[in-house]
């Protein structure tokens, strides 16, 4: 079983977002990135899948600035093979972009499973997963919270609303978009993965940017902060005063 | 006028909120056709649109994210659909991307509001909001709650077109069965007051401080997804989209930020504070009132007061 494991950065929202002069974008310059959270998740249900059954894991990213962390972290978490598509992709690549330039280089590699988040923050032109499928011709279930092995097939967990899990079971080759791992991503040290990307070896191969999203962004704008809540302040016991002040006055305590 | 199709989402012999909340702004916008998949059944309840193209069979029963796609991007290539709403949903997770990529129409996702020439999209978890131009078709998908479903909850006698479902033989996936959400220890939506705690609270050794506060308040702990992927709670007690949808009268907030995905699940609350130390978390666009202080000095501020 070669999965192959698709990830990709996006801001760090603990930091401030600012739009750009433009109003069309985010001001990136000094913007921080991080591995999109669901990525992770993805990244290590592929792992978990790896370690139950054989096979191998490849992670996969588009060259950006920075990445080169993010696939030394996936190779010390336990990937096999780490590959970096390369090409003008530029800092706000479209999925649409994005999914054509990984589904080539997918399919140049060969694979059995897809496994990749199931959304991402900043996927404005809809989620990664679904796009790569279908350029891979292949089936596509997501909000995926676990997949296992049954005899030549795989049983796929997803994720309704309410708590409701529906089960399915698929043949491979397949794309799955996942949810949640089974387990909490697992965690290197940052001094453990820089120990280990001297050993690790990024394959480049060249990608096509000739996806794209068939719409363009007229507008970026902050929704007002604050503007439905009364607020109270930062100091703790003033703020707590007040609350219950609220809550006596609403009959709740 | 705009030919407006909304794919409609079913669950257990039930039309979802969210496609009534489709249905209502897609009247805005111009002419209904509702695609209604795997129960015919329900084509009454859809008096919003002035068509409704049905497709039955027997792999579409139960949805099934293959076949559905299948399905849909059928309908949809037969069709004349200037715009195709689907949900920001699980099920419309796999069906929007697909059909995006399959039919060459451009697709918006996380859409919150659109016209026939621009849609708005809630990014970064609700933290920016991005305006995209259209021109020609497209697909948007919708975030639940984005509209009133009562518009779309109309009567109406819409012309009823029965499809055939495309060659599904092929189809590889195959439902199983549902699994049902175990009991919990509590029912977080039948509490009149929940204390719910997010990424903020930062480790699982500072639930038992959170839970204690809820005890004083009379009600029970409940969290954001965050919480339950670290398994710091279960599952039982996460309040949003994939979780359960809650209407207390007190929901604290102690950490969440406010993804669409929570609020999605908690908004209709009779009175929400929120907790959180960055002045523009969009949860406070949705509190009632807000607090900026750090939650480690404010949970035992108030514990001492209760």
């Amino acid at each position: 079983m070669n999965i192959v494991v698709p990830i990709k950065q996006v801001p760090d929202l603990v930091e401030e977002l600012e739009i750009d002069g433009s109003g069309k974008d985010l001001n990136r310059e000094w913007l921080k990135y991080k591995i999109n959270e669901f990525d992770d998740h993805a990244l290590e249900e592929a792992l978990l899948y790896k370690e139950a059954n054989g096979g191998t894991v490849t992670a996969i990213v588009l060259d950006s600035d920075g990445i080169d962390k993010v696939l030394h972290a996936a190779a010390a978490k336990g990937a096999d093979k780490v590959v970096k598509i390369m090409g003008d992709f530029g800092s706000a690549v479209s999925s649409h972009a994005a999914g054509k330039a990984m589904a080539d280089a997918i399919q140049a590699m060969g694979f059995d499973m897809v496994m990749t988040g199931v959304q991402a923050v900043d996927d404005r032109d809809g989620q990664l997963a679904g796009i790569i499928a279908n350029h891979l011709n292949t089936p596509n279930i997501n909000v995926v919270t676990g997949v296992t092995k049954d005899g030549d097939n795989l049983v796929v967990q997803k994720e309704y609303g309410g708590g409701v899990v529906a089960e399915f079971e698929v043949s491979t080759p397949v794309v799955i978009g996942v949810q949640a791992a089974r387990e909490t991503p697992r965690y290197i040290p940052v001094a453990k993965i820089r120990k280990a990307s001297r050993g690790i070896n990024i394959e480049e191969v060249s990608g096509s940017t000739d996806g794209n999203a068939g719409s363009e962004v007229s507008r970026m704008f902050k929704p007002e902060g604050g503007q439905g809540a009364e607020m109270l302040g930062d100091d703790a016991e003033a703020a707590a005063a007040r609350i219950i002040e609220i809550l006596n006055e609403k009959g709740i305590k | 006028m705009s030919n407006i199709y909304v794919v409609v989402e079913h669950f257990k012999g039930k039309v979802e909120d969210i496609t009534f909340e489709m249905l209502g702004k897609a009247k805005e916008l111009g002419d209904v056709t509702a695609v209604l998949i795997g129960n015919k059944d329900l084509a009454s309840e859809l008096g919003a649109a002035s068509k409704v193209i049905t497709v039955d069979a027997p792999e579409l029963a139960e949805f099934n994210p293959e076949a559905y796609l299948k399905t849909v991007s059928e309908v949809v290539s037969n069709g004349n659909a200037d715009m195709v709403m689907v949900g920001n949903t699980s099920m419309g997770m796999d069906i929007a991307a697909g059909l995006s990529v399959s039919q060459d129409m451009p697709l918006i996702a996380y859409a919150s509001d659109m016209g026939t020439d621009s849609v708005t999209s809630q990014l970064y978890g609700g933290k920016v909001n991005v305006e995209s131009a259209v021109s020609g078709k497209c697909i948007v998908s919708v975030l639940p709650g984005s509209f009133p479903g009562d518009a779309g909850k109309v009567d109406g006698s819409p012309a009823v077109e029965e499809a055939a479902a495309p060659d599904l033989s092929e189809v590889k996936v195959k439902f199983r069965k549902l699994i049902e959400p175990e009991g919990g220890d509590v029912d977080i939506t039948t509490q009149d007051v929940l204390v719910s705690a997010g990424r903020g609270i930062q480790s699982d050794e500072n639930i038992p401080m959170v839970e204690e506060l809820a005890a004083k308040l009379g009600g029970a702990v409940s969290c954001s997804r965050p919480i339950v992927d670290n398994k710091w709670l279960g599952k039982t007690r996460q309040v949003g989209k994939s979780g359960l949808k809650v209407k207390p009268k007190l929901y604290l907030t102690l950490g969440i930020s406010g993804a669409p995905e929570h609020i999605e699940g908690m908004k209709e609350a009779d009175l929400i504070i929120a907790v959180n130390t960055d002045p523009n978390a969009p949860i406070f666009d949705y509190a009632h009132y807000g607090c900026t202080a750090d939650l480690f000095d404010l949970i035992p501020a108030l514990s001492s007061k209760l």
